[in-house]
């Protein structure tokens, strides 16, 4: 079947690129979702606090989904639930399986969609027996959320990600004793304000500097060992104590799920561990384009959103034949930045810098350089790695400015650098 | 005397640094990126309140809960008091988005909603 765009994944971003593309006047797309309905991880989020960026509001997680799947219904976009992409080539060859058997797509422009799953007990290599009663965040989420079942009622949480703070409200509410958030950092690893409404307000002790160091129970979960660890990360011998519990939340880590990406030859950033794209959100595959949690881990959904939808704009002139070709002006962060994105530009449009530091600021700058020559600097109180920095960049400011973009020659001002100065 | 806040009007979740005098009256504040964070200030000190997002049983749903919120923020303390109310509900299916499930929860003056629809089971909805 031909088509101008399939999109994989029906989450939010999916969703934001479907509705902008159809928007802009793209009439042959479809949405693969591999689950029952659309909407992605937002299904099982029933917590408040999304879209008061993008509808100056605090909706849950199904409400955000509801307000672009009723877009998808009312604009009549196609999309085909419990579809499995199982194949995509770097010839835009997309192999889904479905409850109709195998359908096979033969695409203008790919849209990698697919976000992001979680690290599990076995990336973190935690010693110990191996009982019931350990769950990722996101499953015990699902669990209580969706299949109204309960996963324990004694639980200690390893990770201060948003999710395992979340969940540690979450269980508090249904009954559940928390006996506490463990995290290897020095500082936490979720927003600042979900330590406050999700912790300290059902008074849940985060431990800093602390981590599981080992697993016990025969069946079920009987208990973990925790102990500090050292500035290296390393456990402290002496500082082991037992905590007696039925469950183990990991909260470890979101990783960008690619799998089908380099199938088709995407190639990845190995920060971001989602697609190296330039400022169009395109890839080093012709036609193939990424945004949201696939290409690099957001912490709120109204950002996926904005980017998926500024990718719709790229795909909708890449289709129109409007898009100059990749640019050569790399972008790259120092020590202190954990990873820039995008990877690449041409400088002859205005873009967005995505960017995560590598510690915590305070009082800081976040300096955008090019050459020597400043481009684009941003004063801030703190800055956190829990908390995804975008900066606007103009491309009046950049070095070369004004050069005819279709040319698609380095321009002669040379890289980007980012950096933190504090 | 002075204490640390995290204001949680957004996620940006600004420090704000309070002098306070007697508990309660506000002297000077330094840290808030927005207006926001004086008004949440203000009503931390006076009367602090959270909204409660969590889920209730439905019957005969394609989906054996629906998830729910307040429309409004209740005082912290009577949290616990709204979601016993919550969990003692029996729900039937079909239930439809923003559905008002409970009005003027115990008097608090918010009412509790659906934040999705949940079909009967079986039914042609519940795949959509």
């Amino acid at each position: 079947m031909k088509k101008e765009v399939v999109i994989i994944g029906g989450g939010p971003a999916g969703l934001a690129a479907a509705v902008k593309l159809r928007e802009r006047g793209i009439r042959e797309i479809v949405i693969l979702e591999r689950e029952e309905n659309l909407g992605g991880i937002l299904r099982q989020c029933i917590h408040d606090g999304f879209g008061l960026t993008r509808f100056r509001e605090s909706l849950s997680g199904p409400e955000y989904a509801r307000r672009f799947i009723e877009r998808v219904w009312a604009l009549d976009i196609p999309y085909v639930t419990e579809a499995s992409v199982i194949g995509l080539g770097a010839d835009r060859h997309v192999t889904a399986a479905t409850r109709n058997g195998l359908i096979e797509y033969e695409a203008e422009a790919v849209v990698l969609a697919m976000g992001c799953r979680e690290r599990t007990r076995g990336a973190l290599a935690i010693p110990g027996e191996r009982p019931a009663g350990i769950y990722t965040a996101g499953i015990a989420q699902a669990y209580i959320n969706l299949h109204n079942m309960m996963i324990g009622r004694e639980a200690v949480i390893l990770g201060s990600g948003d999710i395992g703070m979340i969940m540690a409200r979450r269980l508090t509410l249904e009954g559940a004793k928390v006996k506490g958030v463990f995290e290897i950092l020095p500082y936490p690893c979720g927003l600042p304000r979900n330590v406050t409404q999700c912790l300290d307000d059902f008074g849940i002790p985060l431990h800093l500097s602390h981590t599981v160091v080992d697993i016990k129970g025969r069946s079920r979960l009987e208990g973990v060992t925790v102990a500090r660890v050292d500035e290296s990360l390393v456990p402290i011998p002496g500082t082991e104590y037992e905590i007696p519990c039925d469950s183990l939340i990991l909260s470890v880590g979101l990783i960008p799920e690619n799998e089908l990406s380099l199938g088709a030859s995407v190639v990845l950033d190995p920060r971001t561990k989602g697609p190296e794209v330039d400022e169009f959100f395109r890839t080093n595959v012709p036609g193939i384009f990424a945004a949201g949690n696939v290409l690099q881990v957001h912490d709120l959904v109204d950002f996926v959103s904005l980017e998926a939808e500024k990718l719709a704009d790229a795909v909708a002139r890449h289709l129109a034949g409007g898009l100059p070709p990749r640019g050569g002006v790399e972008l790259s962060g120092d020590g202190t930045v954990g990873y820039v994105l995008p990877r690449r530009v041409g400088g002859a449009e205005d873009f967005t810098l995505s960017l995560r530091v590598k510690r915590p600021f305070r009082n800081c700058e976040i300096r955008v350089t090019q050459a020597g020559h400043l481009v684009k600097s941003l004063r801030l109180r703190k800055a956190i790695p829990a908390e995804m920095i975008r900066i606007p960049i103009r491309a009046a400011d950049l070095a070369g400015a004004g050069a005819p973009a279709a040319a698609g020659a380095p321009a002669s001002a040379g890289p980007l650098e980012v950096g933190v100065l504090c | 005397m002075l204490k640390e806040y995290t204001c949680i009007m957004c996620p940006r979740g600004c420090d704000i640094e309070a002098n306070i005098e007697d508990d309660l009256r506000l002297v000077s504040t330094e840290g808030a990126g927005c207006p926001k964070g004086l008004s949440y200030l203000r009503q931390e000190l006076a009367d602090p309140r959270r909204n409660l997002a969590t889920s209730a049983r439905v019957l005969g749903g394609s989906m054996p809960l629906v998830s729910v919120r307040l429309t409004g923020p209740i005082p912290k303390a009577r949290i616990g008091e709204a979601l016993a109310v919550i969990q003692a509900l029996r729900l039937k299916a079909p239930i439809q988005a923003g559905q008002v499930l409970i009005e003027n929860l115990n008097g608090l003056g918010t009412d509790v909603i659906a934040t999705r629809q949940v079909p009967a089971a079986g039914s042609p909805e519940a795949r959509r």
